[in-house]
């Protein structure tokens, strides 16, 4: 009705694109009726604050790390050395126990996760797989803590009394599975991670693959393939990508992760090559010494470690984001 | 209203090219009758999905080497029936059958008979072009042997014979690395029949095969059709009557999950036994 206060634009020469591509401005709503352009400038707003939040916790992180950056440099990340009563910060331990637990758990998770989803997707009845899913997405909406408890009460005794002894005596040749049984350490650390990124891995890959078009798998069967080939042959190259997505956004959870992992890992900033021997992360550092830090550099190390943690979790999401994309919109004639 | 234009010059067109409906005709197309084999025989074949029942006892001879065309307005269970016919149908979920398929007197439905090996001598092409996008298109062809563990030593040969069978090698040849995916939508279609063929199957079942092209490549595919004919048994679903008119020697019409009639092409399209035959092919339904 009120059509009539519109602005009339001028009609565009040919072949200019003025009218097929509207300027910023006009997609945020100026220029159009005054309700629809208010409610675009709002939301708009609304979401730019979730860019703001990320780019101000960079920069305070960032700003709150300045003495340590200038101080250590480089060194900061390939010292060994953390020792706060000298003042001397080197965050090599943390960045090897972040990495090596995030690895223990996605070699866990990976199969296990993708196995669950070619399941739920594929292969399981629908009474099985609705409640199996259901089931498997619990495993998020248990607390960090909890998971922790458990380590603490069930994971670490069990390890140090039956899993570490028997990994020692048969493939005790190999160092990681060298050392005194401790039950706290890196290989329980990476198994809390596992659990706790398997609903992740799971459920994005059983999308992934409920994403890939009914008639590839078809296609595979009707050539006489077996389920499991029609699965591999064409259901599983076409979901390749989302699938790498999905593992990267159960990394960027083992990355981050807190609480569980600070509870049985034995938190000692030493790097060993044992698993059974106790480590500590990135995340756990802080959470730990962020309270009883003393002093500016001791404080300013630790907002580095913050900043690395960041940054590392930023990226991985972005690619993992960016992958689990492209399959839903990966349009038939796409090469992979 | 285009879609009862057209089945109306689909009725008109054959009308014209078919000779007088004398006796003499008829007789010769008796003898045909008799002269055909059978390749497959569906005996009482119903099938469900869940508890919707979408084929209500169907019973069809399929005549060896010889086009079989399967009309009907949607829904009425063409696509159904030729999916059991490969055990396609029992791959959806809650979907399963009773009655007996017999393809060369066998029942492709008895315990002792495996799902693979049908689908090998029973071959498919479906209504949207599906040559697999992560591979190339000598690897599409080549596809239904490597998932039959079968020898691919011969797999140039076999790669030109079947593109040459379908016309698209002289299309393709300089580019069979590429992405089977960067086709058109009737060289994609090709190259499905093609990856058929690969594997020698004894009975082609396609499945509205012309839906997703245009005219110009429909025109390729049912050229293909024709020359198929020579050593396949086909049996081709269609929504178009012209296309049903043209391309088969056989046409059953199905209507609401039922086989309605069964007869030579000729017959359903200018003298059919059944009003309701009569009234979908002349555009008054469906």
């Amino acid at each position: 009705m009120a059509q009539a206060s519109l602005p009339i634009e001028p009609e565009p020469r040919p072949g200019s694109s003025a009218r097929a591509r509207p300027g910023w401005l006009g997609r945020l709503g100026v220029g159009t009726s005054v309700g629809d352009g208010a409610f675009r400038v709002t939301t708009a707003l609304v979401a730019a604050t979730v860019v703001l939040a990320l780019i101000a916790i960079f920069a305070e992180l960032a700003r709150a790390s300045s003495l340590s950056l200038e101080a250590f440099g480089l060194d900061f990340i390939t010292s060994q050395n953390w020792d706060p009563v000298r003042d001397e910060f080197g965050a090599l331990p943390f960045i090897y126990g972040t990495l090596v637990s995030s690895l223990i758990a996605l070699l866990l998770a990976v199969p296990v996760g993708i196995g669950t989803a070619i399941f739920l997707s594929e292969l399981a009845p629908e009474w099985i797989a609705k409640p199996l899913g259901f089931l498997v997405e619990l495993l998020a909406a248990v607390p960090s803590v909890v998971y922790g408890l458990w380590g603490i009460f069930f994971l670490a005794p069990v390890l140090r009394e039956h899993v570490q002894p028997f990994l020692a005596s048969t493939l005790g040749i190999l160092p990681i599975f060298q050392g005194p049984h401790l039950g706290f350490g890196m290989l329980a650390g990476g198994i809390i991670l596992a659990i706790m990124i398997l609903p992740t891995i799971s459920s994005v890959s059983r999308e992934v693959l409920r994403a890939v078009p009914g008639i590839y798998r078809e296609g595979a069967l009707a050539l006489g393939a077996t389920h499991w080939e029609a699965i591999r042959t064409a259901v599983l190259p076409h979901a390749r990508s989302g699938l790498v997505g999905g593992v990267i956004l159960g990394l960027g959870r083992a990355l981050g992760e807190t609480m569980a992992i600070t509870m049985v890992i034995g938190n000692r900033p030493e790097i060993d090559l044992s698993w059974f021997a106790p480590s500590y992360t990135m995340a756990s550092v802080i959470a730990n010494e962020f309270t009883e830090a003393t002093g500016d550099l001791y404080l300013a190390a630790l907002a580095e470690i913050g900043l690395l943690l960041l940054v590392v979790s930023v990226a991985l999401n972005v690619v993992a984001r960016l992958l689990v994309w492209r399959v839903g919109r990966l349009p038939s004639g796409a090469r992979v | 209203m285009t879609a009862i234009a057209s089945s109306i010059n689909a009725f008109r067109g054959v009308a014209s090219s078919v000779p007088d409906a004398t006796r003499p005709v008829e007789t010769a197309a008796q003898s045909r009758l008799e002269v055909a084999s059978k390749k497959i025989e569906v005996e009482k074949l119903h099938a469900f999905f869940g508890t919707a029942e979408v084929l209500k006892g169907i019973d069809l001879p399929i005549y060896s080497t010889k086009v079989t065309a399967i009309i009907g307005p949607s829904g009425c269970g063409k696509s159904t029936f030729v999916r059991c016919i490969n055990r396609m149908h029992e791959v959806t979920r809650n979907a399963r059958t009773t009655g007996r398929v017999l393809l060369d007197g066998r029942d492709i439905y008895a315990r002792n008979v495996d799902a693979v090996t049908v689908r090998r001598r029973v071959g498919m092409v479906f209504q949207k072009p599906n040559p697999f996008p992560t591979m190339n298109i000598r690897d599409n062809v080549l596809a239904g042997l490597r998932l039959n563990g079968l020898s691919t030593r011969d797999g140039e040969t076999i790669v030109e014979q079947s593109l040459s069978r379908v016309a698209l090698w002289d299309e393709v040849k300089d580019n069979l690395g590429r992405s089977g995916a960067s086709l058109s939508g009737g060289q994609q279609q090709r190259l499905c029949i093609a990856r058929c063929l690969a594997l020698e199957p004894e009975v082609i079942l396609m499945d509205e095969p012309c839906s997703a092209l245009d005219p110009i490549a429909t025109a390729r595919v049912e050229a293909l059709i024709n020359e198929l004919r020579e050593r396949y048994t086909i049996v081709i679903v269609t929504h178009n009557m012209q296309q049903a008119a043209r391309v088969a020697d056989f046409t059953a019409f199905f209507y609401m999950g039922e086989l309605v009639e069964h007869d030579q092409t000729k017959v359903i399209f200018t003298r059919p036994g059944n009003q309701r035959t009569e009234d979908y092919i002349t555009g008054r339904f469906g």
